[in-house]
């Protein structure tokens, strides 16, 4: 028999409120399949299990806040060796926040791509946190409600309109599809930490992104509108191949020692609406192709706002990127998410007067800056992935 | 269609995407970016479900017409008129 506990979905999350069981007792699970979702401070996530078995026992009811580490169901094994288990957990003591590693890396890590068809064993209802709290609080059902959001999803909106219709008083709405106090006060404390344990060193360099521009306004002129690449994708590949060429920058500091991670899962920092931030991995981002970037760019953001982002997405980024060149920055000296160990930071692309060849010209460039852990590396070695980074990025159809 | 029912699907696609948008108090004028925090993949949705809704193929070398609210529904209005 084993337990299946409550994950720890990043180093600043203390609990989670059990949201929905997508699994009864006596039913089969696999490895990866999606059995409950779990609202967060950074709203709803769809928690996977990382091990095949049996239920045995739901512990937690849906609506039930419990501390990470909380046995939330006992699973009975069906496989002959049963993987380790996490080691207990010390009780929350307010102001500490709980390692991400609560779960040992070997288990929130999978191995190998999860395949999709295991990842959506049941049909379920899709809505923002706020609407499942707002439902909660106004007794509506869900299910009798049309979504009208992202997928089909309940909205805010749709369950007020419901519960209006139901002759429900309704009462003040919500400001979005989270509690952004709660949020900001988990990114306090995440960031408190970082800036406390970590040694951060930064480098930063300008690199000329013409030819990358060029390349792709010519791919995306062939492409259906539906198919377009935005930019960004062609900077995450770049990056994540320069990753893999420095090692030390992707991976984990833990009980004073660095553990490089053997594929880059690239944590993409996402803006949410209302001030919100979530930086969801996109898993061995460095085998993927600029196109199939975009693809799980897209659906990440798309999640990510929907409020339907995945344990596994929220627990194993190796590495984060933070993009705000949109908001007109031109440089991000970024503050490392622990336990990582470096954070990329890229700005507003900008027309600038560049040298080549001997003679000026003017050129799109963007400063990419890294944040990294003195810890597990040095200047030297950071230098040598933003050179990697650069040299990336002059030849694009090779990231195709 | 007339400007009207072009205007009714531009905001309903910009709603479809930025929900938490105050519609009443946005400046048809000014750049919607900013009015409705979008960003660039928000900016390549609206594009998509504009293509899907009017059938409108917006190359990006257009995108620089589609800043504000009044841009869009002037640009799409002249390209419908071809």
């Amino acid at each position: 028999m084993s337990e299946f506990r409550m994950p720890s979905l990043g180093a600043d999350m203390e609990s989670g409120t059990l949201v929905e069981w997508l699994v009864r007792p006596g039913q089969a699970v696999k490895r990866g399949q999606v059995v409950a979702v779990v609202e967060t401070q950074k709203g709803a996530v769809e928690v996977e299990i990382w091990e095949d078995g049996i239920v045995q026992a739901l512990l937690v009811q849906p609506g039930a806040c419990v501390p990470v580490g909380e046995v939330l169901a006992t699973l009975a094994d069906d496989t002959p060796l049963p993987a380790p288990m996490p080691p207990p957990l010390p009780s929350g003591e307010g102001v500490e926040v709980l390692p991400a590693r609560s779960i040992p890396a070997s288990e929130s890590i999978p191995s190998q791509p999860i395949p999709d068809s295991s990842r959506q064993p049941t049909v379920r209802l899709r809505a923002s946190p706020a609407a499942r709290r707002r439902a909660q609080e106004l007794g509506v059902d869900l299910a009798g409600i049309h979504g009208t959001g992202p997928n089909g999803a309940v909205s805010l909106e749709d369950v007020e309109h419901a519960a209006r219709a139901a002759q429900t008083r309704a009462t003040r709405p919500a400001a979005g599809a989270y509690d952004p106090a709660a949020m900001r006060a988990a990114i306090a404390a995440a960031m408190a930490k970082s800036k406390r344990e970590i040694p951060h060193y930064y480098l930063g360099t300008s690199i000329d992104v013409g030819h990358a521009q060029d390349w792709l306004s010519e791919t995306n002129a062939q492409r259906p509108v539906k198919a377009r690449i935005l930019f960004a994708a062609v900077l995450l590949a770049a990056v994540a191949r320069g990753l893999r060429e420095v090692p030390e920058l992707n991976g984990f500091w833990i009980d004073g020692s660095f553990q490089s991670a053997e594929s880059v899962h690239l944590g993409v920092g996402i803006a949410l609406r209302g001030g919100g931030l979530v930086a969801p991995a996109i898993q061995h981002a460095d085998r993927m192709s600029v196109s199939e970037l975009m693809q799980a760019l897209g659906d990440l953001v798309q999640r990510a706002r929907a409020g339907a982002l995945r344990s596994s997405e929220l627990n194993t980024a190796t590495v984060t990127v933070t993009n705000l060149g949109e908001q007109g920055v031109e440089s991000v000296y970024g503050v490392i998410y622990p336990p990582q160990v470096a954070l990329v930071g890229l700005g507003k692309i900008l027309e600038r007067p560049w040298v080549q060849d001997g003679a000026v010209c003017v050129r799109p460039v963007v400063n990419a800056t890294l944040a990294a852990d003195h810890r597990a590396s040095v200047g030297h070695r950071g230098a040598l992935f933003l050179a990697a980074l650069d040299r990336l990025l002059q030849e694009p159809e090779k990231l195709a | 269609m007339t400007y009207e029912d072009i205007r009714t699907v531009v905001v309903e696609v910009l709603a479809s995407v930025a929900p938490e948008g105050d519609f009443d108090r946005l400046k048809p004028d000014r750049p919607l970016r900013d009015q409705l925090d979008i960003d660039s993949y928000d900016f390549l949705n609206i594009i998509v479900q504009l293509h899907e809704r009017l059938g409108v193929d917006i190359p990006e070398t257009d995108y620089r017409h589609l800043s504000s609210l009044d841009g869009v529904v002037a640009y799409l209005a002249q390209r419908m008129s071809r």
